[in-house]
């Protein structure tokens, strides 16, 4: 029964504390940032200024369809890490992500804008190329631990990243695009200047944008939940170094995102479709002959 | 068993009237009747077998498997004959030495042999009556307004509406003979019906391009059925039974049934246009919509993989099951590649099709409990889905002048409600959590627990491809172009019927997901592995069907309330008064409009599909020629 009360107890936390810890996250990267371009940089709690600001403007939309597909892709970025953190099935996690960014790619078609859909199509680009990385990640748990639950996941006898080296490196990959960093942020960036104004985003504003960037707050969360999960196992204190590793990505991720330059679409295609043969699929290999 | 032959019979009957009849009023009333029978009997008979666990029924007659033996060289001689005027020798020659052979095999072997049970009826077969019996006659009564239409619309085309609904219910009693038929020779000679009757259907419009399409199909599905009758003639010399239930408990105690298994998954693939047999398929969409719809959802490409995933406990680790894993996962990943660069909507339908497919064929070809559940629930959601996909299109296509997807722009204003129905069909075809997307998430875990890696590696990228295609589709559809007239009005209510139905039967099948897998799916299984495995938690599949229902009555709900305020979009600051226009740089007023995306240089047709073909050639020709190397070598 206790097991049952900490999975619910989890996932109201995860409700309540991951837009909190996502926009504390948002706001040390662009701190960081701007120390790495020598910059003072905004506060770090600008980010909750912003979207408290945008939640006061006022409510307006190109079409009422689009508020609808915009409140399905919170909802379902939620429910995706409720699953989650409740330790549910971790395809499930992945597949509910995947509705969520669906709506959000229908959201920005529905507007029938030029910048909408050509951002439209680049974040449905950029999800086929992590889509099968992801995928591949999700298996690698089950090898090794015998079950995709995420409860299962973190309670094994040995920390997993042992036998998935491969598969980290390549979701660290795959992250870098899911996180919408340079060189991969092709379909929106969080910079002032983007070549297609701003991309998926473009025809949101107000409240609608506010719940946008809730919802990558949320998604965000389950991301470094996922990076975790790589060093959890049934040793108590392992939860310490799952977050240190976190914090790792973290700023490998603002490392990489600050030294690099957007690339095209076919060379994010393909890197990333290679990276997920390379070391992805490798491992995988590895681990089925180990069986 | 009269309940089963009025199954077969009744279609056949509605048959012959229908092609008498030349009264378009009078074809109305009596498809629609054909139509309620044909369901109704087809649930009828799921209901009065779904108790009784298996059923085998033995006919007693030797004078029907001399019929059987005379339809089978009449049609041969018909296929002959219009191959041989159409100048198409190769085929007629075909068709004769696979009916020769069979004629001979019945007349010197066939006496010797016993038959326990030329019929038989589990809970795998009553699926595919179900799926027969209400699809199948939808069709039929969204043909009779599409037709309509189609006539009215293409005034060089011959008016064959007879010769049309007469092959369509041809069509859908050979299709319950093949499912219901125990006995090999009684399923091949309804595999050549279901063959020649597709042959016809493509060909209906009489073009140039037509006759070479459907002649495309018949040679590759004669082909097809020659690999049929060489399996049957194998059956019957060495292991002295033409059942597949007796094959399969032979093959399962360790006799040496892998040849003509598979010779009997080749002629699956040709059936269910796996690559290199997929350009069958592709060309078969110059028929009429509802030719399409019907090969593609519960006819025709079913029939080839419900003889695979009927033989899926003799398959597996050997060479007749890696024939089908390979053969299929390469399909599953080609097909979906070539899905990204269409912009004709039939042909994405087409190649979603062919890789759907692919993916039940790997999954029947690996032939564990897990695998084989997934290839039943694949079978089950893609009939329903994919019919509805095709119907939509076809009416879409009759009000909008096109099938070309970029035309489908603002297709929310002009058509609403076909629309709402297109967009669940998508939904329905590649999102969590319908029932599509929950079985390719079983094939995950079905692939990894059987130990191929290849298979997975095929499965992981396809889906993404899956993705990107689906939801271009979608976005073009979704996008809300104002000031658009409506032209959904003069849509036909036997359209509506079809199209509507469909929707709601996608819904429930979807929400009912668990239910089905508890009550129809598992317990065959049970039967035939003697064994369950969880395949997705009850909880699992639960938590997917709420979300159904939530999505579903989301737009419910949220419609309605909209006080909100409109705003214009982002046309760089030149729009021209609305949305769908902005000032050019000579102050002209340019009309706006928006392309997909489709990736030519990377995912080309030609490219990928010539690749997968040849890949797949050498599969199969790695796999028979290890196997007739190793019956001759000693």
């Amino acid at each position: 029964m206790s097991k049952t009360l900490t999975a619910v107890l989890a996932g109201i936390a995860y409700v309540i504390f991951a837009p909190l810890l996502g926009g504390l996250l948002t706001g040390l990267d662009r701190k960081i940032t701007a120390h790495v371009q020598r910059r003072k940089g905004p506060p770090v709690l600008q980010p909750f200024y912003d979207v408290f600001k945008l939640l006061g403007k006022e409510n307006a939309s190109i079409n009422s369809a689009q508020d609808f597909y915009v409140g399905i892709f919170l909802l379902f970025t939620i429910l995706s890490g409720i699953f989650f953190f409740t330790g549910g099935d971790i395809l499930m996690v992945m597949l509910t992500a995947t509705l969520a960014g669906v709506c959000l790619v229908v959201a920005a078609y529905s507007s029938n804008s030029p910048f909408s859909q050509m951002g439209a199509e680049r974040e449905l680009m950029q999800d086929m190329s992590y889509e099968p990385m992801l995928l591949v990640t999700a298996i690698g748990f089950y090898l090794v631990t015998g079950s995709f639950r995420v409860e299962k996941i973190i309670s094994g006898p040995r920390v997993n990243i042992a036998f998935l080296p491969g598969i980290f490196i390549g979701l660290c990959f795959a992250l870098i695009i899911k996180f919408r960093k340079s060189p991969f942020d092709i379909s929106m960036s969080h910079e002032a200047h983007q070549e297609i104004v701003q991309g998926v985003v473009t025809e949101f504003s107000g409240p609608m944008l506010a719940m946008v960037q809730l919802a990558h707050w949320y998604e965000n969360v389950v991301l470094f939940g996922i990076v975790a999960l790589f060093f959890v196992w049934d040793a108590p204190w392992s939860f310490l170094l799952g977050l240190a590793c976190c914090a790792g990505v973290f700023i490998l991720g603002i490392v990489i995102d600050n030294s690099c330059a957007r690339v095209k679409w076919q060379h994010m295609l393909r890197s990333s479709w290679i990276m997920t043969l390379a070391a992805g699929c490798v491992n995988l290999l590895v681990l089925m002959a180990m069986r | 068993m009269p309940l089963l032959s009025f199954l077969i019979a009744f279609p056949l009957v509605a048959a012959v009237i229908l092609l008498l009849v030349r009264s378009d009023k009078q074809r109305l009333v009596i498809v629609k009747i054909a139509a309620a029978v044909v369901a109704a009997t087809a649930v009828i008979t799921a209901a009065v077998f779904f108790k009784s666990g298996t059923v085998n029924i033995k006919i007693n007659s030797e004078a029907f498997s001399r019929i059987v033996l005379i339809l089978e060289i009449v049609l041969c001689g018909v296929i002959a004959f219009l191959s041989f005027r159409a100048k198409r020798i190769l085929v007629g020659l075909l068709s004769i030495t696979e009916t020769a052979l069979i004629v001979w095999f019945e007349l010197a072997v066939g006496e010797s042999l016993t038959v326990q049970a030329d019929v038989v009826i589990d809970h795998l077969v009553i699926i595919m009556i179900l799926i027969v019996g209400i699809i199948g006659s939808t069709i039929t009564v969204y043909a009779l307004g599409y037709m309509k239409d189609f006539q009215e619309k293409e005034k060089d085309v011959a008016d064959r509406r007879p010769f049309f609904f007469f092959v369509m219910y041809l069509f859908l009693a050979a299709m319950f003979g093949l499912v219901l038929s125990n006995n090999l020779l009684n399923m091949y000679f309804c595999w050549e019906v279901t063959s020649f009757s597709s042959f016809l259907l493509i060909g209906y419009t009489g073009t140039k391009e037509a006759e070479h399409n459907s002649f495309r199909a018949l040679w590759m599905n004669l082909l097809g059925g020659l690999a049929f009758a060489v399996a049957i003639v194998m059956l019957g010399c060495y292991d002295g039974t033409v059942e597949i239930s007796r094959m399969i408990i032979l093959g399962t105690k360790g006799a040496d049934v892998v040849l003509p298994a598979a010779l009997l998954v080749f002629a699956g693939l040709t059936k269910a246009a796996q690559m290199p047999f997929s350009s069958w398929l592709v060309g078969a969409m110059v028929a009429p919509t509802p030719t399409s719809a019907l090969l593609h959802s519960s006819t025709m490409v079913k029939a080839g993989v419900f003889l695979i995933i009927r033989l899926g406990p003799v398959l597996g680790n050997n060479m007749a099951g890696i024939l089908a894993m390979f053969a299929g996962s390469f399909t599953f990943l080609f097909a979906s590649f070539a899905a990204i660069s269409q912009s004709n909507g039939k042909k994405v339908l087409a190649y979603s099709t062919i890789s759907n497919l692919g993916l039940i064929v790997c999954c029947a070809g690996i032939g564990t409990f897990e695998s084989e559940w997934t290839a039943i629930m694949l079978v089950i959601f893609h009939a329903v889905s994919k019919s509805l996909m095709f119907l939509t299109v076809g009416t879409a296509e009759h009000h909008v002048g096109s099938r070309n997807i970029e035309c489908f722009d603002g297709l929310f204003t002009k058509m609403p409600q076909l629309a709402t129905c297109m967009v669940l069909g998508i939904c329905a075809m590649f999102l969590a959590p319908f029932g599509m997307l929950i079985s390719k998430w079983a094939a995950i875990k079905a692939f990894v627990d059987s130990g191929h890696a290849l298979l997975l590696f095929a499965l992981v990228f396809g889906s993404a491809a899956t993705l990107f295609f689906w939801a271009k589709w979608l976005g073009k559809i979704t996008a809300i172009v104002p000031e658009q007239k409506n032209v959904e009005k003069t849509v036909h209510g036997e359209e509506w019927f079809a199209i509507k139905g469909l929707s709601i039967l996608t819904v429930i099948t979807c929400v009912f997901f668990p239910m089905i897998s508890s009550s129809v799916v598992v317990p065959y299984l049970k039967d035939i592995f003697h064994a369950a495995t969880e395949v997705i938690s009850e909880g699992n599949l639960i938590t997917m069907s709420l979300m159904v229902i939530i999505l579903v009555l989301l737009p419910v709900i949220s419609s309605g309330h909209n006080k909100k305020k409109h705003t214009s979009i982002n046309l760089s600051g030149v729009n021209a008064g609305s949305d769908v226009a902005f000032r050019g740089s000579i102050s002209d007023t340019v009309p706006l409009s928006l392309r997909n995306w489709y990736l030519e240089d990377l995912f080309g047709e030609k490219k990928v599909m010539s690749l997968g073909n040849v890949v797949n050639i050498v599969t199969i020709a790695v796999v028979f020629s290890l196997l007739f190397g190793g019956m001759f070598h000693v």
